[in-house]
């Protein structure tokens, strides 16, 4: 049997993923790093075809996680199940069965795209007759074919990107994990490589399993994951995940923002936060609360917005705090413990 | 076994069998060969260090050396010189595993479906395989320092420097192995290359040397690798007896003059051991 899929091949795994089958499982994974809990317990799993999101803030336990199921960390404690493999017990059939894009690069930069490429298939085993096929299309699906015999120290930072996503396929994985595939790199590359994810999902049928902690990206996902503190705080679609939030968001500019803050607990009964220089806070019908709010609040206003529920806003209600915040408060735990920085950011 | 979804997955499945533990070796050991190859301004400068050494020291000390002859200091000089050129290509290569890591490519590496051991021996091979042909092309040279172009000869240090080379780039990798900063990498060269270099018995004979100085030749992996290129050099060349004894006394314990076999045994067991310490060390880490 061919490396390479076939048509039929992706037919019938897609007719696979109609029938839900399950390609990662994870079981109450738990990972520490000397007294810290990277990972506290998670436990999730991934059906075939999607393209499933791990979003949380820098230092959440994404990386940690990611390199568990890619046999890179062994858990400090449960299971979990890789197309099949387990990851402790069976590394290497779980090896060859993903395709792995880390956050940094992992390329050689004095060999061309194609001699890199040749060297991961020949290392994951794929048919020589195979390989030259294989080679041509992964290429032609970053649109880096007419760059193939140039050394790859020549190429941007997202040519470089498209080129692991690439690699990463050459060997028909099942899962493709890409750890924050996207950071580092500008608006309009970044979107094309959302472009291209979309694309291998269709044409290669194959599960994506990523990381990110760009709210937009996560709209990108069948369906997502929120992690924070090394904790699975819920996982769904991001539509389903925005209807639980339910509320519009409104959002004031206003000259003192701990005056209406008060006002609108006293006036209204609402809890508002200041959230990057305005005051936010969360009302079921937005739109008609406005004037209400003009009429009653007592308070200047300089400017006014009110917009649907965000990825954000979800992020907000599961964890008290926006990613930023998070961010920010991680960063400064992270730099307690530089140990875990720098084994969780490898 | 298969996955039950042959369509996708590829037939084969990687699991530490010997054919995809074969495989690995063989593609990590082209991957160092095609770097080689293409970094041309490498190839030169490694050669310039062994010339100016040979040309420069060995006729500027030569006048103090005694000669018969086409037979002079260089001659002596010679065999040291290869290894001196197998040395600093053998451990420049493993040494670029701590490249590898810093810029991400040990990671592609280390994640493949196969034993790290394979990864390991191919990179052994790898820079074992560079040191040789850059050994070899300093061979080419002997003619110009009396030494004759003969079959025996030739093949004979030949053999030699696949020996000592092996064994030179194992214990490289087994440094490398524990380095993650390039940084270490000049230490490695000031701690280790440099004394090994001046130990070894390719500059000054082993023989006749003040107790601690004899000690460290001795301590020298490398000088169990100069003395029996040295001993095959000074029986294909027309030497006086007093001549021998002055640069060709070789490496002694204690008066006894240590055998050819012996030598390139203790090599051997120099290479088998950093080979299986750097396996152990690349196996076990995360």
């Amino acid at each position: 049997m061919s490396a390479l899929p076939s048509s039929g091949g992706a037919a019938a795994a897609r007719n696979r993923s109609d029938s839900q089958s399950i390609v990662v499982a994870a079981s109450d994974l738990v990972r520490h790093f000397g007294d810290v809990v990277a990972v506290s317990g998670i436990s999730f799993e991934v059906r075939e075809g999607e393209i499933f999101g791990f979003l949380g803030p820098n230092g959440a336990g994404k990386s940690t996680t990611i390199n568990m199921l890619c046999t890179l960390l062994k858990p400090t404690s449960g299971s979990a199940r890789i197309a099949g493999f387990d990851v402790v017990q069976e590394p290497l059939r779980v090896r060859s069965h993903i395709g792995l894009v880390f956050q940094d690069t992992t390329l050689d930069d004095y060999l061309t795209a194609s001699e890199n490429l040749r060297f991961h298939a020949e290392l994951y085993g794929v048919e020589p007759e195979a390989q030259a096929e294989r080679l041509e299309r992964v290429l032609s699906m970053v649109d880096l074919v007419d760059r193939r015999d140039h050394l790859v120290g020549t190429f941007s930072g997202g040519m470089k990107r498209r080129l692991e996503i690439a690699r990463g396929l050459i060997h028909s994985p099942r899962v493709l994990f890409l750890d924050e595939p996207t950071v580092g790199l500008d608006p309009q590359t970044r979107a094309r490589i959302w472009e291209y994810i979309h694309e291998l999902q269709k044409r290669e049928a194959i599960t994506i399993f990523l990381t990110t902690h760009y709210m937009d990206e996560a709209e990108h996902c069948s369906r997502i994951a929120i992690v924070d503190n090394g904790e699975l705080v819920v996982v769904d679609t991001p539509d389903a995940l925005k209807a639980m939030v339910g509320k519009d968001r409104i959002e004031l500019q206003v000259p003192d923002s701990v005056a209406t803050i008060a006002a609108l607990r006293e006036q209204f009964s609402l809890e508002a936060a200041v959230s990057e220089d305005a005051v936010a806070f969360h009302v079921a019908d937005g739109e008609e609360f406005v004037p209400k709010l003009f009429a009653g609040l007592g308070q200047p206003i300089s400017s006014i917005r009110v917009s649907r529920p965000t990825l954000d806003d979800v992020f907000m209600t599961y964890t008290g705090r926006t990613i930023r915040d998070a961010e920010v408060s991680t960063g400064e735990r992270m730099r307690n413990h530089p140990r875990m920085r720098r084994r969780g950011g490898r | 076994m298969t996955t039950g979804v042959p369509a996708v997955a590829p037939a084969r499945l990687a699991g530490g069998d010997l054919g995809s533990d074969l495989r690995a070796v063989k593609v990590v050991w082209r991957r160092e060969l095609l770097r080689f190859f293409r970094n041309r301004l490498r190839l030169l400068t490694s050669f310039v260090q062994p010339i100016l050494f040979l040309l420069v020291i060995g006729t500027g000390f030569g006048a103090l050396a005694p000669s018969s002859g086409s037979v002079n200091f260089k001659t002596f000089m010679f065999p040291g010189i290869l290894a001196m050129t197998v040395l600093f290509t053998a451990l420049f290569s493993a040494i670029s595993i701590v490249w590898d890591r810093e810029f991400g490519f040990l990671r592609e590496m280390l994640v493949a479906p196969v034993r790290r051991g394979a990864i390991v021996v191919g990179k052994c091979a790898g820079g074992a395989t560079t040191a040789v042909i850059q050994g070899s092309l300093m061979l080419l040279l002997a003619g110009l320092v009396g030494v004759p172009y003969s079959p025996v000869l030739l093949l004979t240090l030949l053999g030699e420097m696949i020996i000592v080379a092996i064994a030179l780039t194992a214990l490289g990798v087994l440094l490398a192995s524990r380095m993650s900063e390039i940084q270490s990498f000049q230490a490695v060269m000031q701690f280790i290359v440099m004394p090994m270099f001046f130990l070894s018995g390719a500059i000054f004979p082993p023989s006749n040397l003040p107790r601690w100085l004899s000690v460290l030749t001795r301590l020298d992996p490398l000088a169990y690798g100069v003395d029996p290129m040295r001993r095959a050099v000074f029986t294909h060349v027309s030497a006086t007896p007093a001549l021998q004894e002055r640069l060709n006394a070789g490496i002694t314990w204690g008066g006894w003059r240590l055998p050819i076999a012996l030598e390139l045994g203790i090599v051997v067991a120099v290479a088998a051991v950093s080979l299986t310490l750097a396996v152990w060390q690349f196996s076990k880490a995360e």
